[in-house]
């Protein structure tokens, strides 16, 4: 197992590369340092000095991938490749435009990510799997048929409609909690409350619809075919021989997911005004602060590719067939 | 149902209001509470520059003079200083200002006065969660040295300051310390600035100081209205630039020093910044005079009190418009602006173009206030553009391009624009001066005459068969060129935003094709937009411009020659260069306000208004709401320092919010019974199915 987690981590390291040399590309020859001084210097008084500074003071005054001037290794680690870009591996993220260091930031974060996320991730997970398996086990029934209608409606509705109808239904008309906020500890349950319900109704369509496609494939197999002959009543085959084999993909997408949850919600963190991770990026993206872009693209493609490897090892966990090679 | 009394267990730890987002501890106490949208990035009055970083420094920084709370025009009173000091000028053409401040000013507690505070270990540092966990906070009496060290730091290479380039221009020995920093600065530490001369800046005694400029420049008093000449005790600097500072974020960009009213004691700018009273502050007295009508409106019922008023000012991030405005209404934020989508449900607007609120918000006892901003828009034509400019051969070729430019300009109909797209707020521009600014102009004479016409007491866009008119003389009859028949084709640079932009860029075709002529649309981002213009590529473009200060030359200089962008990085878009116009400016830049200024901002306005190198757009209204509770407020686009003349009265609020948002529980119950009801058929479904197969099991 050591040989085969080492391996996929080492192919990670490309894939990583990879991310960084077409981010780098994005961030730096399509939108050139002199672009990003004009923007965060605003629309007076840009003088071609004010710029220089600029660059200057963020290091973007340095040759892009090769330094001529420089002499020796400097050649390719005094460029803005080396120090942007490169450093990212050794999770050195540098200054946000505002100074401040983007590794804390993202520390101080992660909490209010992750205490909107995981609540919304488990109970969701539970939700969804207790709807699915009433609709499996009433399918090709009215109730199935009305449950499916239901999914199907619940998931054409765009996030932001459950959002802002839930926080003028449950803070604006019946006044139960506060419509936006954040915390410290145990006071930030009162602002949790409605965004994780919000988080869990809306992903109740499209998980239960999923969920219960994969229990009906799982209903139709031979096993199911013979505990029924054997005479086990429906409740027993659904719950321990479809559930359990049914929680194979079920598992193994929700390994995947888990470590983005450290990157939070874009909309419902801006929404709730919740500090984490989510609402960062996107204001990061809004007042183009490229540094915490670029920081953040990277920490995302890298948890994408560890949940990647925690879907593979799930796999041999709950499938005793599969077996790493 | 355990979960629901649960959740209701939680709640009622918020008192009878569930939906309070602030603490129970913080209610009926004399707190603004306020929002910000986007983070500040600079807290130091060196680099400071947006809006929102005014919000804290202005309440905390103070420099010499300010802008009187109450009174229209704008006019600067004393601050710090003992009264607005007045230019001196001296043979050899320099300008002095001898500022003379007040004795016993102090800067507020902190702990970088203490001296054994500026000696600290970086593992002291590093347990420190802010600079005021230190537990020795001390405080000094403010001196002109303090003054003279914040002009110094406008020079240092490492602040970035924005109005280096301006001041380096104006004050003698600026640049030469500008290049001694730049030197200074390769060597990593702090730069002592006291050890560094700056020729044009001279400490007279503990309590005075005086700042030589080059030349005349009457526009210099209002920038000793800004927080970038601020004193900054040197301690300050030597204090944050301990090792280990950085790293924690301990510096002068987040923790402010100042004299002000208020000192920044939260720094949270993800969720909660946090200004309370500054122990120090002297009391500055409530302004005794006002506008007209102001007494009536109660503006002056606290007329030589001493300020501030609220003891502590709540910054909340609100990063969304409509929980804002939801909490706005639910009494949890004191004053608001209105957002665009809202505007229908806040303010009515009658056939005669009177706003007055909804009777939603009359019954929660809310006011309006507006006022016209200190900024212009408008569509900016190119002078360097062949088609649309004005080319260099002969008269008759520049007569037809003005021809063409005027006939845009009474076509494009501002009114409706503002009608359409700002929900009426904002007035149609007549020239480059805004309302309120010195040499604008009301009644008849303040109609551009190429575009309106003074008709029943108001002005009245002409009608669009003048435009085509002039279109025709201009040697484009319904749009095509009367020589080649060929249709005439304009491009319009503008910034998009999204897909939203849509309608506006239809209607601004719109506003072409009632000439007959085409008009293509190249959209872009900002940086691109700022690249053609530099360049002088642009044909037509749409820009704003937001005043510095409340002078006509900070409106007039946006024509004037010397400032086309294509020479030198101006403001002057448009590259416009009229001699005429050329002529007049630097007589107006040096003229003190009277009539003889006036006039030649008149002369000035009616060669624009004839050149016609933009089509003037519009000046912005603002709307503000505040809750019945917060008096004192009163639109003020100069003064950032605005909050300590505010009053809250806190019961009141309290009594109101309670009334406002009493939990309403039955809904809830009823949607958690439909929901648990909906599970009935389910649970008689699998009745019914295991009895059957028991049935035919058995």
């Amino acid at each position: 197992m050591f040989a085969y987690v080492l391996r996929r981590v080492l192919y990670a390291i490309p894939v990583l590369v990879g991310v960084n040399l077409v981010t780098f590309a994005l961030f730096f020859f399509v939108n050139t340092p002199d672009d990003m001084a004009r923007m965060h210097l605003g629309a007076k008084r840009v003088t071609p000095e004010a710029i220089e500074k600029w660059k200057l003071e963020r290091g973007y005054d340095k040759p892009m991938l090769w330094n001529e001037r420089a002499e020796g290794i400097d050649k390719a680690t005094d460029t803005v490749f080396w120090r942007k870009s490169a450093r990212l591996f050794v999770l050195d993220f540098g200054a946000a435009e505002d100074r401040r260091d983007i590794g804390a930031e993202i520390r101080a974060r992660m909490g209010p990510s992750l205490a909107l996320a995981l609540p919304i991730f488990l109970v969701g997970l539970l939700v969804n799997v207790t709807f699915a398996l009433g609709m499996a086990f009433f399918r090709a029934s009215t109730l199935d048929f009305w449950g499916v209608v239901a999914c199907v409606a619940m998931m054409s509705i765009s996030t932001l409609f459950y959002i802002i109808g839930g926080q003028y239904v449950a803070s604006k008309l019946w006044h139960l909690v506060p419509i936006s906020g954040y915390g410290e500890g145990l006071s930030a349950i009162r602002f949790l409350v409605l965004p994780v319900l919000i988080g869990v109704v809306s992903g109740i369509g499209s998980g239960s619809r999923w969920y219960r496609t994969l229990f009906l494939e799982e209903m139709s197999r031979d096993y199911v075919r013979t505990a029924r002959a054997k005479g086990l009543a429906e409740r027993t085959v659904l719950f321990r021989h479809v559930l359990k084999n049914a929680m194979i993909p079920i598992l193994t997408g929700a390994v995947a997911v888990i470590p983005l949850l450290f990157m939070g919600s874009l909309l419902t963190e801006s929404f709730f005004g919740i500090p984490g991770l989510g609402s960062y990026t996107i204001e990061a993206i809004q007042s183009q602060d490229f540094a915490v872009v670029r920081a953040m693209v990277f920490i995302g493609s890298g948890l994408y590719i560890v949940g990647l490897l925690l879907t593979d090892l799930s796999y041999t966990l709950v499938d005793p067939r599969i077996r790493f090679q | 149902m355990r979960l629901l009394l649960a959740a209701a267990f939680l709640l009622s730890g918020c008192g009878d209001v569930w939906n309070d987002p602030y603490s129970a501890a913080d209610r009926g106490r004399g707190i603004l509470y306020t929002s910000f949208v986007d983070r500040p990035k600079h807290l130091d009055p060196a680099s400071t520059i947006t809006e929102d970083e005014s919000k804290f420094t202005r309440q905390v920084y103070e420099p010499p003079v300010q802008y009187h709370y109450l009174k229209r025009p704008y006019e600067l009173v004393p601050l710090v200083a003992t009264e607005v000091p007045s230019a001196k000028e001296a043979p050899d053409g320099t300008v002095s200002y001898e500022v003379r401040l007040r004795p016993g000013v102090r800067f507020q507690p902190h702990p970088a006065f203490h001296a054994p505070n500026r000696q600290l270990a970086p593992e002291a540092i590093a347990r420190l969660r802010t600079p005021y966990d230190l537990p020795t906070h001390a405080d000094r009496e403010l001196v002109a040295d303090d003054y003279i060290y914040q002009i110094k730091r406008l020079a240092h290479p490492r602040l970035n300051s924005p109005v280096f380039g301006l001041m380096a221009e104006n004050i003698v020995g600026m640049k030469g310390l500008g290049e001694r920093l730049k030197a200074a600065a390769k060597s990593p530490g702090w730069i002592d600035l006291r050890q560094h001369e700056l020729a044009g800046v001279e400490r007279i005694d503990a309590h005075a100081f005086r700042i030589r400029l080059k030349e005349r420049y009457p526009q210099f008093l209002y920038w000793l209205a800004m927080p970038y000449f601020a004193p900054m005790p040197w301690e300050a600097e030597a204090f944050f630039s301990q090792p280990g500072m950085a790293a924690k974020n301990f510096n002068l960009d987040w923790w402010p020093v100042g004299t002000g009213p208020y000192m920044l004691v939260e720094n949270d700018p993800n969720a909660v910044m946090v200004l309370k009273r500054n122990p120090n502050f002297r009391g500055e007295p409530y302004p005794s005079e006002g506008a007209p009508g102001d007494r009536e409106e109660g503006l002056l019922v606290d007329a030589g009190k001493p300020m501030p008023f609220v003891d502590e000012v709540r910054f909340v991030r609100e990063r969304e418009a409509i929980p804002f405005w939801n909490k706005f209404l639910q009494g949890y934020y004191d004053q608001s602006g209105i957002p665009a989508d809202s505007f229908d449900n806040a303010v009515r607007v009658s056939v005669e173009g009177d706003t007055n609120l909804t009777a939603e918000m009359e019954a929660k006892g809310i006011r309006l206030r507006t006022s016209v901003a200190a900024s212009v828009f408008y569509l900016g034509f190119n002078m360097e553009d062949p088609v649309i400019g004005m080319p260099k051969v002969g008269g008759e070729a520049a007569e037809r391009s003005r021809k063409l430019r005027q006939a845009i300009s009474v076509a494009v109909d501002w009114e409706e624009y503002i009608s359409i797209f700002l929900s009426g707020r904002g007035i149609a521009a007549q020239g480059p001066i805004p309302p309120g600014i010195f040499g604008w102009e009301e009644g008849p004479a303040s109609v551009n005459p190429v575009t309106h016409e003074w008709r029943d007491g108001r002005p009245v866009r002409r009608p669009i068969e003048h435009a085509r008119k002039l279109l025709a003389e201009a040697g484009y009859p319904d749009g095509r060129d009367a020589k080649t028949g060929a249709p005439l084709v304009l491009y319009l640079d503008t910034v998009a935003r999204g897909p939203g932009d849509k309608p506006r860029f239809d209607w601004w075709r719109k506003q072409f094709s009632r000439l007959s002529i085409q008009l293509e649309i190249r959209d872009t981002d900002w940086n691109r937009l700022q690249d053609k213009i530099r360049k002088g590529s642009q044909q037509l473009y749409i820009l704003g411009w937001n005043g510095d200060y409340p002078d006509p030359e900070n409106f007039l200089f946006l024509l004037h020659g010397a400032q086309a962008r294509m020479k030198g990085d101006g403001v002057n878009s448009s590259n416009y260069a009229s001699p005429a116009y050329d002529a007049l400016f630097p007589r107006m830049k040096d003229l003190p306000n009277g009539p003889e200024r006036a006039e030649a901002i008149r002369r000035m306005v009616q060669v624009a208004r004839q050149d016609a190198p933009w089509a003037f757009g519009f000046y912005p209204k603002d709307y503000g709401l505040s809750h019945g509770w917060l008096s004192n407020g009163k639109p003020n686009d100069m003064a950032g320092n605005t909050v300590k003349y505010l009053r809250v009265d806190a019961a009141k609020r309290a009594a109101l919010r309670r009334e406002w948002n009493q939990p309403v529980l039955w809904p809830a119950l009823v949607l958690l019974g439909a929901v648990l009801a909906s599970a009935i058929p389910a649970i008689v479904g699998y009745r019914r199915r295991e009895r059957r197969a028991a049935r035919a099991g058995a």
